[in-house]
């Protein structure tokens, strides 16, 4: 398999190259623009035989994508940032039309103030618009996620973004193993899509009254259910054919761990480097990178935290909600936890006054946790601000602190933040 | 040109029991254009009137495939449909014609579509979009537009004791559209049938984007009684205020030139959202709006090369 040096965009427009969709409507945006320029010259030297529509905003991109999707085409489109804010309205669409489109996405922050650089505003902002979300740490990541996301949003039916992390991942050269182009293929199969506009008589996106919408918002409800064991299915196979093992969570030194840090994305990388550096001082810390933000792996994440499983694909019981009941009183049971900290590294706010979206989630998680570990959010970040190994460390002495006194007295605390 | 007789073969591509309005001009503009188009046609609507009244969920009005995204994406959503379409004619997954069109109503054209109809235009996908104009949001409850005619009594330019309607002169989208070099552009009326069939005729066997924009007469907003529509869609045109022409490859063809003298006053006193202009303190309006109609239609004879 060859092995490249490619930058995070440069690896998914690759991945998308060998995807070769029928259909790519994209629009320029800062950090995202190069997958979407590098694609149009795939197009341009006759690599991909896809028909690419230049939009002329990212509103129209993805209603483009909508319609192509309709029409039985594999569809696929980046964005970041505004242009993802710009695709709200429609993001909710796409997922209610139940139309499996891929987004190659880069997150970035919002405006204002206006600011090209990395935090998770833009992608945490629409998590609740209907779409599987996976945070990819770097640029392989991001490679085999994109292959992936077109197998799962495919299967379930549910639309995907896959995102990297702008300019820390999307502007810097890594190494990325990549499949050959027929691997590709063959792992993603013909396109699936039982609603073409082309072949059936049939009526998309009609007014849906009191009548019917529940109902219809129900089945996307249980559409989230069903996508988690073909998430990991194909994740699975991902692994077994290629070697590269993905979970919705995946964990780092937590077999013994008193403290655990949680991250998306790019940071995850440098909380390994500071997790190794504490583990030397005998702090005893652990991480745990948070793939998938939707659907939020809230099961997963309790038996991990209970239980410090560190098989990633352990918990199986997501098969849809009713398994989820009796679940629940299930996990958790028998051996105590070692877990008595959990630090969270949220790179984007709720405006809530309650925290970062991975905070407050995990939070809510928690709630069905015999005994609750100690929790704090970390806000760091925002607008592109660097976090390094020494900050992270820091984060490590501070919770031994917090462990010693068994109190948390910020539980909403920021990093590298002038006050 | 086909016969009635045989047009009438392509009925119910668009069924009756939908829930449009009494008088509504939309389902027949619809069914107009289905005459012609047949039933190798995907339709792609914007939110809107015919879009609420035709697939009120589990029931559809439509006889073809349909799709609805939002309401700005008419011609945005359909753009997409038209490369899946290209893309599986080039693979050869699809060896027969599809027509592809988009109708909307001026909201989602003039305004809210605007940018997506011509971002569409400019790409150059091959599709026919149809523009049912009744010069208000209707569905949202007769709100003003770019297309509320000068004066017009709406809900968000209600004809108040001080400011006496809409202030504003409506747009000339037709001219936009002309402007962005389409190779088809046509303003058609429903009253005017054969004229309005043969102009989806040739937008359809138009290679790339063609436009045509339908004055699409509402009871409800413009306030005149339900079996007026016909008539009152005639007399837009007989007065001037909505001359019929097309625009092939730049070159405009005037299709009809009304023989009598018919002053747009004769047409704005059938409808009820003008009655305030018809009191001494308004009645200047009025003569505005005449002037604006000769200013239009003398700029338009000098287009089409007739003489005045």
């Amino acid at each position: 398999m060859p092995i490249r040096a490619l930058t995070g965009n440069e690896a998914m427009a690759e991945a998308m190259r060998q995807i070769n969709p029928d259909v790519v409507a994209a629009y320029p945006i800062t950090p995202a623009t190069e997958i979407v320029q590098l694609f149009a010259s795939f197009v341009a030297d006759g690599l991909v035989d896809t028909e690419f529509v230049p939009a002329e905003s990212e509103h129209s991109a993805i209603a483009a994508c909508a319609g192509a999707s309709s029409a039985g085409a594999r569809v696929m489109t980046s964005t970041s940032s505004q242009g993802l804010a710009l695709m709200h309205e429609i993001l909710y669409i796409v997922a209610g039309l139940r139309a499996p489109i891929v987004i190659c996405g880069v997150n970035r922050s919002l405006s204002s103030p206006i600011n090209i650089h990395c935090d998770h505003s833009d992608t945490m902002g629409s998590r609740e618009a209907g779409w599987i979300q996976i945070f990819a740490e770097d640029a392989q990541d991001a490679y085999d996620s994109t292959i992936q996301a077109i197998r799962i949003s495919e299967e379930v039916l549910l639309p995907v973004i896959v995102s990297t992390d702008a300019f820390i991942i999307s502007h810097s050269m890594q190494r990325v193993d990549m499949l050959e182009d027929n691997e590709v293929q063959k792992f993603i199969g013909p396109h699936r899509y039982p609603y073409s506009l082309f072949e059936k008589t049939i009526t998309i996106g009609p007014l849906d009254l009191q009548d019917y919408f529940f109902e219809h918002k129900r089945q996307q409800i249980e559409a989230m259910w069903k996508s988690s064991p073909i998430i990991e299915k194909v994740t699975q196979e991902f692994a077994h054919r290629f070697g590269r093992t993905y979970g919705f969570l995946e964990s780092y030194r937590l077999e013994d761990a008193e403290q655990v840090l949680i991250a998306c994305g790019s940071t995850c990388g440098t909380a390994r480097v500071a997790i190794d550096n504490l583990r030397e001082k005998g702090i005893k810390v652990g991480l745990l990178k948070l793939r998938i933000m939707r659907p939020f792996p809230h099961l997963k994440l309790l038996n991990l935290l209970c239980h410090s499983d560190p098989d990633p694909f352990a918990c199986h019981s997501e098969r849809s909600e009713e398994s989820h009941r009796t679940a629940q009183g299930r996990f958790c049971e028998g051996e105590e936890s070692h877990i008595k900290l959990i630090n969270v590294l949220d790179r984007s706010v709720t405006m809530s006054t309650m925290g970062g979206p991975v905070y407050v989630e995990l939070r809510s998680a928690l709630y069905d946790a015999p005994e609750r570990p100690l929790l704090v959010d970390y806000i760091y970040g925002l607008g592109g601000r660097d976090i390094d190994v020494e900050q992270i460390i820091d984060v490590g002495l501070k919770g031994e602190q917090i462990i010693k006194k068994n109190k948390v007295e910020k539980p909403v605390d920021y990093i590298g933040l002038r006050e | 040109m086909p016969s009635l007789k045989e047009l009438s073969k392509n009925r119910g591509l668009f069924t009756g029991g939908h829930r449009a309005c009494p008088g509504c001009a939309g389902p027949i503009i619809i069914n107009q254009t289905l005459s012609v188009a047949g039933p190798k046609t995907i339709f792609s609507l914007s939110t809107g009137c015919m879009e609420v009244v035709s697939t009120i969920y589990p029931y559809t009005a439509w006889g073809v495939p349909y799709m609805h995204v939002a309401f700005e994406t008419a011609a945005s959503a359909l753009s997409g449909v038209e490369a899946a379409y290209q893309s599986f004619r080039k693979k050869g997954k699809i060896t027969e014609k599809w027509n592809l069109i988009a109708l909307s109503g001026d909201g989602g054209t003039y305004d809210i579509g605007f940018q997506g109809l011509s971002g569409a235009i400019e790409r150059g996908h091959d599709f026919l979009y149809i523009c049912y104009d009744n010069e208000a949001y209707m569905n949202t409850g007769i709100q003003r537009s770019s297309a509320t005619p000068r004066g017009a009594n709406t809900t968000t330019s209600p004809a108040g004791t001080v400011i006496p309607g809409k202030t504003q002169f409506r747009k000339n989208l037709t001219e936009i559209v002309v402007a962005h070099g389409a190779p088809y552009v046509a303003q058609a009326i429903p009253s005017s049938w054969t004229d309005f069939t043969r102009k989806v005729r040739k937008a359809l066997d138009t290679e790339g984007p063609t436009f045509i924009n339908v004055l699409s007469p509402c009871p409800l907003g413009w306030r005149y009684p339900t079996n007026k529509t016909i008539e009152i869609a005639r007399l837009a045109v007989e007065c001037k205020f909505w001359p019929i022409y097309e625009v092939e490859n730049g070159e405009y063809k005037l299709n009809y030139r009304p023989r009598k003298e018919v002053s747009v006053k004769e047409w704005l006193q059938l409808q009820g959202r003008f009655a305030h202009l018809f009191t001494p303190k308004n009645e200047h309006i009025i003569g505005e709006i005449q002037e604006d109609v000769d200013r239009r239609w003398e700029k338009l004879l000098q287009k089409c090369k007739e003489v005045n």
